[in-house]
């Protein structure tokens, strides 16, 4: 048997070289770099870091995390979900319930139980919040609260083959339905205020400058372990099958792959993707409330895919950092322009980058800009 | 766990879950294909009327029709994408296929190509020919998959069949319309079908490439069982034993390519006079 005279379809390396070396800059940069820039440089130097710099990269990291699951489904699998925002909530509440707990007698009415339950008159916790005491029950909750929805939900929306607009409208609806729920009082989960005024976690006060470097990095260190699996399950042939589902669902069905349980793997694990990035986001930004499921939210996180670059691997990071570092400047120096500037960009982009700016490198500069 | 050998699951029986149980087809009796009164009705329109159709096991058989006659509505039944009102269709002696679904008609070993050729455009024509071979195709699988030499040779030799070993590496999207019909057979035939459903397959190649059609399928009849439907005459003049003409959603005349173009009430509906 000759050497076959094609390239082995799942056999490239995961990243080239410069690949590595991007990746490796990134971890030494937010595990080493920036944590060393904000707590060791005195404040009057050029070079310290500001806490609200810190706080804002390790935001857009969590983002950038939402963009990559998006992309997941969307990008690499062709199925539009205007509803990440609510598995990006749940996971932000699942951990929000263990730094409430962990609030303790410093709220201020020094009680057993959160100040909205007191507030409310309540006498106890619900069932719902048995054992969120524990960080461990809480991590659990935070990976599987968002999995199991995405899961059931997914379960009925595929199997039904429902497709195209039809799906993105029911994610609209499932974030509403949510942001609604969550909107009660009687709901548990701190009505519109949601969960603020965080004290401590695991023993560590939030406030302190180390418990902030320590949630950064770990933020970036999440963002490159996804963009790890990413590579992976794109370089595998269960992400080519993905791109197969994109390109065309029903030849894949007639050449014997049910695509019911690779749709519901995928949006599952963009879901959970979703929820950890959450928990990571509640911390470090110190509130969680039902805003966050509002329909325009979801809607974003597709801008940020769409501006990056759909079915890309940096794509989703790019368009989550910029979208989001334009966001913060708007809404501080022009805020009245923010969503005029938003609507712009998106228009901006169908029409100029319609493969969005990782896209457009891409072809401007061949494989290069790939890894 | 592998799929590829026969399970303890009879045939036609299903694991739950919508997991593929493989099927093996049992064509002891001669034929490998019988609809019995199949009727399928879209808003009181009858597609299919009372249709009755046996594919014997080796057989090239054309299917030939004004439009509208049924022709991919049929195909639509048999691979499982629309259930009939009535009738009954089995594939070999055992499988009901009007119980399965479309993946689990592809393990029985039914292959079907699209009217339009229908690829993976953003996959490579290696990566198209990779995910049709057939192996165990459940999520799991699929992430652990690694293509052995033997998969590889497969996909070599398929290449060389299709004649696009010069594309191998590029993506399915940029080729040429004669050409993605040549992939899509050579999907087909990865999947390693007993039956291979070809709905126009000569649609927009050259007289060059429709004749090494015709030569390809004349090789696959017999260990393969062919039903093709076509318009190109001279294709199946080239290719065809028994002719079956299908109008209104039934069969209308049934015999060699000369007998069917001899019969009055063909002449009529179908060839024009």
């Amino acid at each position: 048997m000759s050497a076959p005279t094609f390239a082995i379809p799942g056999r490239e390396p995961l990243f080239g070289g410069r690949g590595w070396t991007a990746l490796v800059a990134f971890v030494l940069a937010v595990v080493v770099v920036v944590p060393a820039l904000f707590l060791a440089v005195p404040e009057s130097s050029p070079f310290h870091l500001s806490a609200y710099f810190v706080t804002l990269m390790g935001k857009i990291m969590c983002y950038c995390v939402v963009a990559i699951a998006m992309n997941l489904i969307w990008g690499y699998t062709g199925i539009l979900s205007l509803g990440h925002g609510v598995f990006f909530a749940l996971g932000g509440y699942a951990f929000g319930m263990y730094l409430m707990r962990m609030i303790g007698h410093e709220g201020q009415y020094q009680s057993d139980l959160p100040d909205f339950m007191v507030f409310l008159d309540w006498k106890s916790y619900p069932w719902y919040w048995s054992f969120t005491e524990h960080f461990w029950y809480s991590a659990l909750l935070v990976v599987l609260v968002p999995g199991l929805l995405a899961f059931v939900f997914g379960y009925f929306a595929f199997r039904s083959r429902i497709k195209g607009v039809y799906f993105s409208i029911i994610t609209q609806a499932l974030t509403f339905a949510f942001m609604l729920l969550f909107f009660r009082n009687d709901t548990g989960f701190g009505g519109n205020n949601g969960f603020t005024d965080f004290k401590q976690v695991l023993g560590w006060r939030v406030s302190d400058p180390e418990t902030r470097a320590t949630l950064f990095a770990l933020a970036g260190l999440y963002l490159a372990g996804c963009l790890i699996l990413t590579r992976m399950l794109v370089r595998s042939k269960f992400g080519r099958v993905l791109t197969a589902i994109r390109d065309s669902e029903s030849r894949l069905m007639f050449s014997g792959y049910n695509p019911l349980w690779f749709k519901l793997s995928i949006w599952t694990l963009s879901a959970v993707l979703c929820g950890v990035a959450g928990a990571l986001y509640v911390p470090l930004v110190g509130i969680i409330n039902p805003g966050e499921m509002s329909p325009a939210n979801s809607i974003e996180i597709a801008i940020w895919v769409a501006v990056g670059g759909r079915g890309t691997l940096l794509g989703p990071i790019i368009g989550a950092g910029l979208v989001n570092g334009a966001k913060s400047f708007f809404t501080q120096s022009f805020p009245e322009y923010w969503l005029f500037f938003l609507g712009a960009l998106f228009v901006a982009v169908t029409l100029f980058l319609p493969h969005g700016v990782a896209g457009w490198f891409e072809r401007r500069f061949g494989k290069g800009a790939k890894a | 766990m592998t799929t590829t050998t026969n399970g303890d699951l009879r045939s036609g029986q299903t694991s739950g879950l919508g997991h593929i149980m493989p099927t093996g087809v049992d064509t002891s009796h001669g034929p490998i294909l019988y609809l019995e009164d199949i009727g399928v009705s879209f808003d009181g329109f009858r597609a299919l009327n009372k249709l009755t159709l046996t594919i014997e096991t080796g057989e090239l058989r054309c299917i030939i029709g004004p439009n509208g006659a049924g022709k991919t509505t049929m195909m639509d039944v048999i691979t499982g994408k629309t259930r009939p009102d009535e009738g009954t269709a089995y594939f070999g002696q055992t499988i009901d296929l009007t119980r399965l679904t479309e993946p689990e008609i592809a393990h029985a070993g039914i292959g079907r190509k699209f009217q339009k050729p229908t690829v993976f455009e953003n996959l490579t024509v290696v990566e198209n020919l990779e995910l049709a071979m057939k192996t165990d195709k459940r999520v799991r699988a699929s992430l652990r998959a690694k293509l052995s030499g033997d998969d590889l040779a497969r996909i070599g030799e398929n290449l060389e069949l299709i004649r696009l070993e010069s594309e191998a590496g590029r993506l399915a999207g940029v080729l040429s319309h004669g050409q993605k019909q040549w992939l899509e057979i050579g999907m087909l035939l990865m999947q390693e079908p007993k039956l291979l459903l070809l709905d126009e397959p000569a649609a927009g190649m050259t007289d060059h490439e429709t004749a090494r059609t015709a030569e390809l399928f004349l090789k696959l009849a017999g260990s393969h069982t062919l039903v093709v439907v076509e318009h190109d005459m001279d294709f199946i003049a080239a290719i065809a034993s028994t002719v079956t003409v299908l109008h209104e959603g039934s069969v209308l005349a049934e015999g060699t390519l000369d007998e069917v173009k001899g019969n009055d009430r063909v002449i009529e509906v179908y060839l024009g006079r």
